[in-house]
């Protein structure tokens, strides 16, 4: 328990933000940070763990996304036990996308390319397929109580985003203490060495994908609780897979609060963007993203936990002696 | 005598038309050292990597405590108890030098305390115990070689297959390594190591195969197979033998 | 309904589109071949390219056939920059930070374009854009015959360049063994910016080739590109042979996918075939393994 006092102390104090008297909009940019978050920590499990990077995170945000609110609207599904279905559902397209590519041992660009064609074909069936309202995209019908998992309260949905993020926060260093997450570990670091002790790299693989698209997938699943509206573009588009790799790298690849220092990061910069233009700006918050990628895997491969760290030991640790002896 | 416990029979391997591996069979014991030698581009770590499961042979049969386990993967091979040391080590690097042993360690217990307690006595048993903390790109090379063989070893292996492991270390540091090597096999590891050192070869091992040319020429203890001629003319070429031989007036 | 001349019209239409296809593609596997990694940032230049001759029409009035002349060297001179002072500095000499970093790229590149031009569509409109060989039984555009030739003249042009100058072999050999071409004192880094422009360089071609008959806007290169990506992956990554036949195949196979299961259904018989490429065959027809 003593691990998770980190954990624990963020996520409280980011708990009392609502009570602080912060205004609606302050706190609906916050909700949507926090989305990103999830979804950033969904990636960062497979990327920055694993070490495998998808270009196609879309793929499991949107069938999160999805299949919540088709079997709210058209099955009249109970809005919770839909949530829950959307998660298992990032975890299937997890396991088929990585069964299929695992399996035939795919890697590094590869892999990116096949998950980026596996969320377009997604998006090109949701812009077709009657179930999922075709071009039109889905309404979720507005019906503001907890049983229908919707909030009168903006800080309700808040803590609710908030309480899946620090899921994700506790899960993820859970996997970092445990024998899957050295395993995995293992794998990105160099996977014919881990095979030769024993790691079946494939299995391993499969495993960080699901729990991943799992993750992600809750992502979406709030989108869609907190929009009430989904439509293709939004699911699949490549808007959320840039901003679920995007938070962790620059928030720090395969660490814990990585994801959630970025997507602050992110979506403050993405604001000041809106700011400064007034809003006119179309796509300017995303030419900020992409030189911000550029600049932090130039600069900064470590994101800014890895900054942090260097910061902290430098200050808190005096440089090691030079060890002499065999080495 | 009980039946040993690697079996390799007749095994080839062809890469397209070349024949890397041609009809090879040797054997190792429980407890034992067997060496593996002979001039490059023999066909030496081809062998080890069928063995290890890292390739497929394209003939033959590999037999492991009496089994069949021709072709099967490495991670389940490694879970059979063979463990491998490559010729270019291959470390985690990114990860502390304790925690590239826990990988090995977690093999055989899943749990994080016990794993850890592994990963630290068998770095010290290597003496790697003052730099458990550092980062293993930091070490030297005699450091990286002893951290592969503390990975292996970690997974508690009944056959323990060294690539080269004494490659690259000075003569002091191959002194310091001999006798570690002997303790594992006192310990009822089966060891099958492929080395140049030939002073190594010689002092450890019971058992010696030669292979030259994807051919097993020679094996025998290691004077036999030093006095071999076909040895001999394996590694310093057609005749050589003859001209030895009479010079030293054999 | 499928009559053999419509059927005709599709296959020959797909192999006319399917050569432009296999320009775009020929600049990406060119990069794959020899840095080893794939440009995420190529349909982003595509764009930029389209762009470019667009408004070299619009502003200058220049044909995009003659635009071809200025904006060939411009664009190889924006890649070398871009792989000789951004991407190869920023990747550290990693291929999974390349990935990364020309991903950043293609969304700077792309979102700037839609920052400054908005995302309406423009076209070009060319007074022969219409004109064409009419041989009875299917009528053959103008500009789509340019560009399937304008295609050959270029692969040809590249073809020589390998095989006759000494620039084409220092890339040939930097593809196939780096660290022995740098030995032997090729420039790595300007060898490897020379194939990023000459990659760049292909997809401005194609792009002026492409406008007379296609729209301009900021995604239009994507929708390109993944068609590329499919064909280099069918082809074979590095192998420009594969990446013409294979941008004629898919073309055909778009032409008629489009035919029988309309537009939007007939793009995912493309990446489909992408998928199932990966997961069988990831080598493509004639790639070296992957």
């Amino acid at each position: 328990m003593k691990e998770f006092k980190a954990v624990a102390v963020v996520v409280v104090a980011m708990a009392a933000v609502p009570l602080l008297g912060v205004s609606n909009v302050t706190l609906n940019f916050l909700i949507v940070a926090l989305m990103i978050a999830l979804a950033g920590q969904g990636w960062n499990v497979l990327g920055g763990y694993g070490g495998q990077y998808s270009f196609g995170h879309a793929a499991f945000f949107g069938t999160g996304a999805y299949v919540t609110a088709v079997l709210q609207v058209r099955y009249g599904v109970n809005a919770w036990i839909a949530f829950a279905l959307g998660i298992a559902g990032g975890a299937l397209v997890g396991a088929i996308v990585g069964g299929l590519t695992f399996r035939s041992g795919l890697r590094g660009s590869y892999f990116a390319l096949v998950t980026l064609a596996f969320a377009e074909v997604l998006r090109i069936l949701a812009s077709v397929a009657p179930v999922t309202g075709a071009g039109v995209g889905t309404l979720v019908r507005l019906d503001l109580r907890p049983a229908s998992l919707q909030f009168q309260s903006r800080a309700a949905f808040y803590w609710m985003i908030l309480a899946l993020v620090a899921i994700a926060l506790i899960v993820t260093q859970r996997i970092e203490r445990s024998r899957f997450g050295v395993w995995l570990v293992a794998v990105r670091e160099n996977e014919d060495a881990a095979a030769a002790l024993g790691v079946n790299a494939t299995a391993i693989k499969l495993i960080a994908m699901m729990i991943s698209g799992a993750i992600t997938a809750a992502a979406g699943c709030f989108y869609v609780q907190y929009f009430l509206f989904i439509d293709s573009g939004l699911a699949y588009g490549t808007w959320i897979s840039i901003e679920a790799l995007l938070t962790p790298i620059i928030g720090g690849v395969g660490t814990v609060f990585g994801p959630l220092l970025g997507a602050l990061v992110v979506r403050a910069m993405g604001e000041a963007a809106q700011l400064v233009t007034g809003g006119e700006a179309p796509g300017l918050d995303l030419v900020i993203y992409g030189c911000v990628l550029v600049l932090i895997i130039w600069f900064a491969p470590r994101g800014l936990m890895g900054g942090l760290t260097q910061l902290r030991s430098r200050l808190f640790r005096p440089a090691p002696a030079a060890k002499v002896g065999h080495g | 005598m009980a039946e040993p416990l690697l079996q390799v029979e007749r095994v080839s391997r062809r890469f397209g038309g070349l024949m890397a591996v041609n009809a090879a069979s040797l054997a190792a014991a429980e407890g034992r050292i067997t060496a593996l030698i002979g001039p490059n581009g023999a066909g030496k770590t081809t062998l080890f990597a069928m063995i290890a499961g890292f390739l497929k042979p394209s003939a033959g049969t590999i037999r492991y405590c009496g089994e069949d386990v021709t072709g099967e993967a490495p991670h389940r091979l490694a879970r059979r108890g063979i463990a491998r040391t490559f010729q270019i080590v291959q470390s985690f690097g990114g990860l502390t030098v304790r925690d590239n042993i826990l990988v090995g360690a977690y093999l055989r217990h899943a749990a994080r305390d016990q794993a850890l307690a592994i990963a630290e006595q068998v770095g010290g048993e290597l003496g790697l115990g003052s730099m458990l903390d550092r980062p293993a790109a930091t070490l030297t090379v005699a450091g990286r070689k002893r951290l592969e063989l503390a990975k292996a070893l970690a997974t508690e292996p009944k056959l323990l297959l060294l690539d080269e492991v004494l490659a690259g270390l000075n003569p002091s540091e191959i002194r310091d390594m001999v006798p570690v090597i002997r303790a594992l096999c006192a310990r009822g590891i089966a060891i099958v190591m492929i080395e140049h050192v030939m002073q190594a070869v010689m002092s450890l091992a019971e058992h010696v195969f030669v292979l030259a040319e994807g051919r097993i020429i020679a094996e025998g203890t290691p004077s036999q197979v030093a006095a071999d001629p076909t040895v001999v003319e394996a590694y310093l070429g057609h005749g050589a033998a003859a001209r030895l031989g009479g010079a030293h007036g054999h | 309904m499928l009559s053999p001349a419509i059927l005709t019209a599709a296959i020959v239409n797909g192999l006319l589109t399917g050569a432009v296809y296999a320009l775009i593609a020929l600049g990406l596997t060119l990069v794959y071949g020899v840095l080893h990694i794939i440009n995420f940032a190529h349909g982003a230049l595509l764009t930029a390219a389209m762009f470019a001759a667009y408004f070299a029409y619009r502003a200058l009035g220049i044909d995009p056939y003659f635009a071809v002349i200025l904006l060939a060297p411009a664009f190889f001179g924006v890649g070398y920059a871009l792989q000789r002072f951004v991407i190869g500095p920023a990747s550290h000499g990693d291929d999974r930070n390349m990935l990364l970093v020309t991903l950043g790229l293609a969304v700077v590149i792309e979102n700037a374009l839609l920052f400054a031009f908005r995302a309406d569509t423009r076209t070009v409109d060319l007074p022969y854009a219409l004109d064409g060989i009419d041989l009875g039984f299917i009528f053959l555009p103008l500009p789509r015959l340019i560009g399937f030739v304008t295609v050959f003249a270029v692969t040809l042009a590249l073809w020589l360049l390998m095989t006759a100058t000494d620039t084409g072999r220092a890339i040939r050999a930097v593809a196939k063994e780096k660290l022995g071409a740098e030995l032997a004192g090729i420039d790595v880094a300007h060898i490897y910016a020379v194939t990023f422009g000459l990659g760049t360089a292909c997809v401005a071609i194609a792009a002026c080739l492409l406008i007379p008959s296609y729209y301009v806007n900021p995604s239009a290169g994507n929708a390109f590109v993944l068609v590329a990506f499919t064909i280099v992956v069918l082809g074979g990554m590095g192998s420009v042979p594969g990446a013409l036949i294979g941008g004629l195949v898919i073309g055909v196979v778009e032409s008629l996918s489009s035919l029988f299961l309309g537009e939007s259904l007939g793009q995912i018989g493309i990446f489909l075939l992408f998928i199932a490429v990966l997961l069988v065959r990831p080598r493509g027809l004639f790639g070296a393994r992957a």
